[in-house]
């Protein structure tokens, strides 16, 4: 353990090497280091942002879709309400038709019956006059008898 | 590993030429010097020791290498592994100057010294894990001569330690005149600790000197002091393995050897990390006391 002149050199190595430290090696290093910590900071804000939007958006979402719920309930209630007047309306128009249809066909009915009526009393004082004249083509002249005839027409 | 190594050697050397015990001791202790012989007087700066000052050179450069690569490369997105453990390195340095060193200004230039001098001692310290006898046997055959001097731990060259030690005092007194002025700084010299009076000034100014000088020798004597130690240890246990070769129950002193070895070496792992985090530390609370205005 001699002291010798290495003291003197130990100790300019030692500034060489403190000062290539500081020139070198320190900044850079604690430069990245520094711009890690701003990223992470920043990307940790943005991340709460982030967060809060989401929130945001979810409640917006949510409200939007109870809006369109209830729209959708609503139309729903109208349209069936619609469509039930709309059956009501055809119920009754189709009633009326079908009283009108009916009440026409029943007249045509009667009509109808009616004249069959008359032709059948044309056709049944042809025939009773027809056989009437069988019968009496032997016996009765037919001219000196058509008032009588023309009372049973009436009669029928 | 490194028993075995030193084992062989030590037999070799006892065929050769039998050193004593004492002999291996002091030659592993001489260091390679400007003049080629052991150093006489205690003090003479006239010589070098060429060996502290190539390993702790090459350790200096080989740390400065590595993170100066790093901080070539770094980026601030995801971290290389190697970038990591250096980031983690700085980081660390970093939070203990902050905590230390008040002034933002000052740390720009202690921050950076900090870590210099922990990953470099931490590598000078480091060179006691190589097996004792490796580098020295290697020179001795690159050199053809069996006695050269050398030693591979430049932390326990006291002129090493030392001369970080003295470093770190011009930091001090820099720092001291910067903060406080140099006429608040000798204002301090003379006024504190005891206080502004007369009477008291040579005191004080004793105290003073006393304080930097007890502060830079046993800064620099703690680490000298650790790491020469240990590796004194290494050699005594080196030596306890290197006898079972005349003996018959010597197999036990070679088991011993590969047993103390282990467990020193295992420790001395603590003690290096340790001594440099320590030398890093004091750095940063001489340079912090510097700050304040006593």
């Amino acid at each position: 353990m001699n002291l010798n002149a290495t003291l003197f050199a130990q100790l300019v190595v030692f500034f060489i090497l403190a000062w290539f430290t500081m020139q070198f090696v320190w900044p850079p290093i604690v430069k990245a280091l520094d711009e890690r910590a701003k990223k992470i900071a920043d990307g940790l804000a943005a991340a709460e942002r982030g967060k809060q939007d989401l929130e945001l958006a979810t409640k917006r979402s949510t409200d939007a879709l109870r809006e369109g719920k209830e729209k959708a309930a609503e139309l729903i209630g109208n349209a069936e309400k619609r469509a039930a007047q709309l059956i009501e309306e055809a119920k009754s128009t189709a009633k009326v038709e079908a009283d009108r249809i009916v009440a026409g066909a029943k007249a045509e009915i009667e009509q109808e019956a009616v004249r069959a009526k008359e032709q059948l009393r044309e056709q049944v004082a042809t025939l009773v006059v027809s056989g009437a004249e069988k019968i009496l083509r032997r016996e009765i002249n037919a001219q000196a008898h058509a008032d009588i005839l023309a009372t049973i027409k009436q009669d029928l | 590993m490194e028993e075995t190594l030193i084992m062989s050697t030590a037999g070799h050397e006892a065929v050769a030429n039998a050193p004593t015990a004492g002999e291996y001791i002091v030659h592993h202790l001489t260091h390679w010097n400007t003049t080629g012989h052991p150093q006489k007087d205690i003090i003479d700066f006239s010589i070098i020791n060429v060996d502290t000052l190539f390993f702790s050179i090459l350790m200096g450069v080989i740390g400065l290498f590595v993170m100066w690569r790093v901080a070539k490369s770094v980026t601030s997105g995801v971290p290389g592994r190697t970038q990591a453990a250096v980031e983690i390195l700085l980081e660390m340095v970093n939070d203990q100057a902050k905590g230390i060193v008040h002034s933002a200004e000052s740390r720009k230039f202690v921050g950076p010294l900090a870590l210099t001098v922990f990953v470099w001692i931490f590598l000078m310290n480091s060179m006691d894990f190589l097996p004792l006898d490796v580098l020295p046997n290697l020179w001795q055959a690159i050199t053809g001569d069996h006695h050269a001097y050398l030693r591979v731990v430049p932390s326990a060259d006291l002129n090493g330690t030392l001369g970080m030690s003295v470093g770190v005092l011009l930091v001090c007194l820099y720092y001291n005149i910067k903060i406080k002025g140099f006429g608040g700084w000798m204002h301090e010299l003379f006024t504190a600790p005891f206080g502004s009076h007369p009477l008291l000034y040579p005191i004080n100014f004793a105290m003073q000197m006393i304080e930097f000088l007890a502060k830079t020798v046993s800064h620099g004597m703690r680490l000298f002091g650790n790491m020469y130690a240990g590796e004194l240890v290494f050699m005594l246990i080196a030596l306890m393995g290197a006898a079972w070769a005349g003996t018959a129950t010597g197999v036990f002193l070679w088991i011993g050897h590969v047993l103390a070895g282990s467990i020193w070496a295992i420790f001395h792992i603590l003690i290096v990390a340790l001594q440099a985090f320590i030398f890093m530390m004091l750095t940063l609370v001489y340079v912090g006391q510097a700050h304040e205005a006593h």
